[in-house]
């Protein structure tokens, strides 16, 4: 099934496993949100479970929070990745925080999801890669599902946990159809996971990058190079262990985002890598990434976003150390 | 300029009991309290004024980081304050000190967030405290978190059941200042959207610091209610009559059902906005001046002398008041400090690598320089 109906089916077993569970988001419930990704569920679980809200974002994350002080695990739907800024004080300020001010009494088990990133030719505010905001805030978890597989089961473990999660969804993979194993999760929701072995060099990225990734490995593979590529999933906290481990065998890293790259996630895993695997690298970590600029009219947005023959122009960088 | 006929009030700054044409719909409620309960709303001014007094002067001495002083606005906090119920949910500003003294919150606890001990202060799950949540300092913030909590109020069927002694409600505070704020404007609107059991007290302190409230609206405040759909009732916000008369009515009427409210006192801060801030430099001694003699003891002392309150009630008060300031002065002295250790603790609910790392770290930084200074 594709990504957006593997969320939506998460969804789902969570409002049915727990009634104190609410989505709140503008157009989710008859409309079932602009990407369908809350279809069907106000049908079935009624109009206070699953919440048509009013146009404000930050009254939307504000509320959220005094209902979850209220006893309820409230998942918020942003529209889009552009949208979530009008709330960025509720979250930041307030989401992050609530639970360290009040010395652990009350905790903020609240899911932001937030469709990310680009791909879709769209217009302004609807193509951002907001994470190192997130990412850079004490008290959040970010995390961010590539598969369907993924998003079926992190999904309910975003909800499940008492921490507050960002929750970013690939909007350009929400078509990308995989596999769904419905009896058992595949792996912890902070871990990273290794999409495919390879010698040479590691590959690291998150989201949608992950199948660009792949096209480049199989693309380098045809010229005799071979990338070992990880999904992180996790953006906060970072599972280090597979990636160390990797590099430790490649002795070469590149990450790929589609965010810019200034004080980027991709900044932070490479100097944490560079200090833990040291000794270890061939090559210095390499970074690709979208460029220090916002996110240019859509028609641009070929030349902004990272692709395989970009990512393969720093494979071969590295390779060249 | 002449008196808005809409505000309730009961007692002139002389003490006179003259409600305005606007109060007499809360005339009977306002007549049925006892001697009792008028002197317990004095005393509840009166002490905590002593316990502001006392919490400006530690910070001149360096003993707090800041104090946002309540110095004048008691009236509006007793009022509203003692017309919450018990299980009714407070959520405050961050000069509400007089509401946390009346809901349970022990005033260190606020001391000891503007010493810097600590970013909340007290457990508002803790029944002790009165269902009173933590100070917020982003202006307007609160707003919806009530709002929020009201919605799940309703969602559990917690309100509107007929049941006086079981209905819910929440009351937020907030300031003219903060009214400016979009988070208030939001809060509006889902709470009136979603009928929470909600009462938005805003107390017109009329300084945003120093920017005076001409500057954030062109109408009167309590005014934009109606915009929301929400009744809102304009009180003098230094009559403790009129604050207790009207909030009670409003919460009574949310919890019932009826949806939210809105209510703006007017009142006015006597002191700066905090410590930090001198207002001789913004507003004008005579306005000032003009408040003074409008001060919300001083009227509701005149009026309980006029009923027959002894002398020795007002001794009595006023020694109370000493006592929570001498308290509180060596409950200061005797608070300790923080372990860093405890930077890191709840930041996450969950494990959390990073902060597993980065304690173990300055725990074995820490003993490297005290094994160093050996």
């Amino acid at each position: 099934m594709p990504l957006s109906r593997a969320i939506n089916a998460g969804l789902r077993a969570s409002l049915a496993g727990s009634d104190r569970v609410l989505l709140m988001g503008e157009d989710i419930g008859k409309l079932g949100g602009v990407f369908r990704i809350t279809e069907g569920l106000q049908a079935e679980f009624g109009e206070q479970r699953v919440i048509d809200s009013p146009l404000a974002e930050s009254g939307l994350v504000g509320t959220a929070i005094g209902l979850a002080l209220a006893g309820f695990r409230p998942v918020v739907e942003i529209q889009f990745d552009g949208f979530v800024f009008p709330a960025f004080d509720q979250i930041t300020s307030q989401l992050a925080k609530i639970t360290n001010r009040l010395e652990g009494a009350v905790q903020m088990p609240v899911v932001i999801r937030i469709p990310y990133g680009g791909h879709i030719g769209a217009i302004e505010h609807h193509q951002e890669s907001p994470e190192a905001y997130f990412t850079h805030t004490p008290g959040l978890r970010v995390v961010s599902p590539s598969t369907p597989n993924d998003g079926y089961w992190m999904i309910q473990d975003a909800i499940a946990s008492a921490d507050p999660v960002i929750f970013l969804e690939p909007k350009s993979k929400y078509w990308q159809k995989g596999e769904v194993d419905t009896s058992a999760r595949a792996l912890p929701l902070h871990a990273s996971r290794i999409v495919r072995r390879g010698t040479d060099v590691t590959l690291v990225g998150h989201g949608a990058m992950v199948t660009t990734m792949l096209q480049a490995a199989v693309l380098a593979e045809a010229e005799g190079t071979s990338i070992e590529v990880i999904d992180l999933r996790s953006l906060s906290p970072v599972d280090y262990g597979p990636i160390l481990e990797s590099v430790r065998r490649t002795g070469r890293m590149v990450y790929a985002q589609e965010a810019p790259g200034f004080t980027s996630l991709g900044s932070e895993v490479a100097a944490t890598v560079m200090e833990r695997a040291f000794y270890a690298l061939e090559a210095p970590v390499l970074r690709v990434s979208g460029f220090d600029a916002p996110f240019p009219p859509a028609k641009l947005e070929g030349v902004f976003l990272p692709d395989a023959d970009r990512i393969l122009e720093a494979v071969d960088r590295s390779l060249a150390y | 300029m002449p008196e808005d006929p809409a505000l309730v009030r009961f007692l002139e700054a002389d003490g006179t009991f003259a409600p305005t044409p606007a109060a007499e719909r809360y005339r009977a409620a306002v007549d049925a309290l006892t001697d009792a309960d008028l002197e317990t709303f004095y005393r509840d001014m009166a002490v905590i004024r002593a316990f502001d007094v006392q919490a400006t002067n530690l910070q001149r001495q360096g003993q707090l980081a800041l104090w946002p002083p309540s110095y004048g606005q008691e009236a509006a906090q007793v009022g509203s304050a003692r017309a919450a119920r018990t299980q009714d949910h407070i959520f405050p500003s961050y000069r509400e000190h007089v509401v946390t003294k009346i809901r349970g919150v022990d005033p260190i606890d606020i001391i000891r967030v503007m010493r810097g001990l600590t970013h909340g202060g007290w457990d508002p799950t803790d029944p002790k405290n009165g269902n009173t949540h933590i100070y917020t300092l982003v202006l307007g913030s609160q707003t919806l978190h009530a709002t929020g909590f009201g919605m799940g109020l309703v969602f559990d069927g917690r309100c509107g059941t007929g049941d006086a002694d079981r209905d819910e409600a929440v009351i937020v505070y907030y300031g003219d200042g903060a009214s400016s704020q979009g988070d208030v404007h939001e809060a509006m609107v889902f709470a009136a959207s979603y009928r929470t059991p909600e009462v938005f007290f805003l107390q017109n302190n009329q300084w945003a610091i120093s920017v005076p409230v001409s500057t954030q609206s062109r109408s009167p405040l309590y005014k934009r209610g109606a915009g929301y759909g929400m009744p809102s009732t304009l009180i003098d916000g230094n009559d403790v009559l009129a604050s207790w008369a009207v909030t009670r009515a409003a919460l009574d009427d949310a919890r019932a059902g009826g949806g939210p409210q809105a209510i703006e006192a007017m009142t006015y801060r006597l002191g700066a906005h905090t410590t930090s801030d001198d207002p001789t430099k913004y507003r004008p001694s005579s306005e000032e001046e003009a408040w003074r003699r409008r001060d919300p003891l001083a009227r509701m002392r005149a009026f309980l002398l006029a009923r027959g309150a002894s002398e020795s009630f007002f001794a009595e008060v006023d020694a109370e008041g000493a006592a929570l300031a001498d308290d509180i002065r060596t409950r200061t002295n005797a608070l300790g400090g923080l372990e860093p250790d405890e930077m890191f603790a709840h930041v996450y609910s969950e494990p959390h690598p990073l902060m597993a790392e980065q304690r173990e770290w300055l725990a074995g930084y820490e003993a490297s320089l005290e094994g160093g200074a050996s």
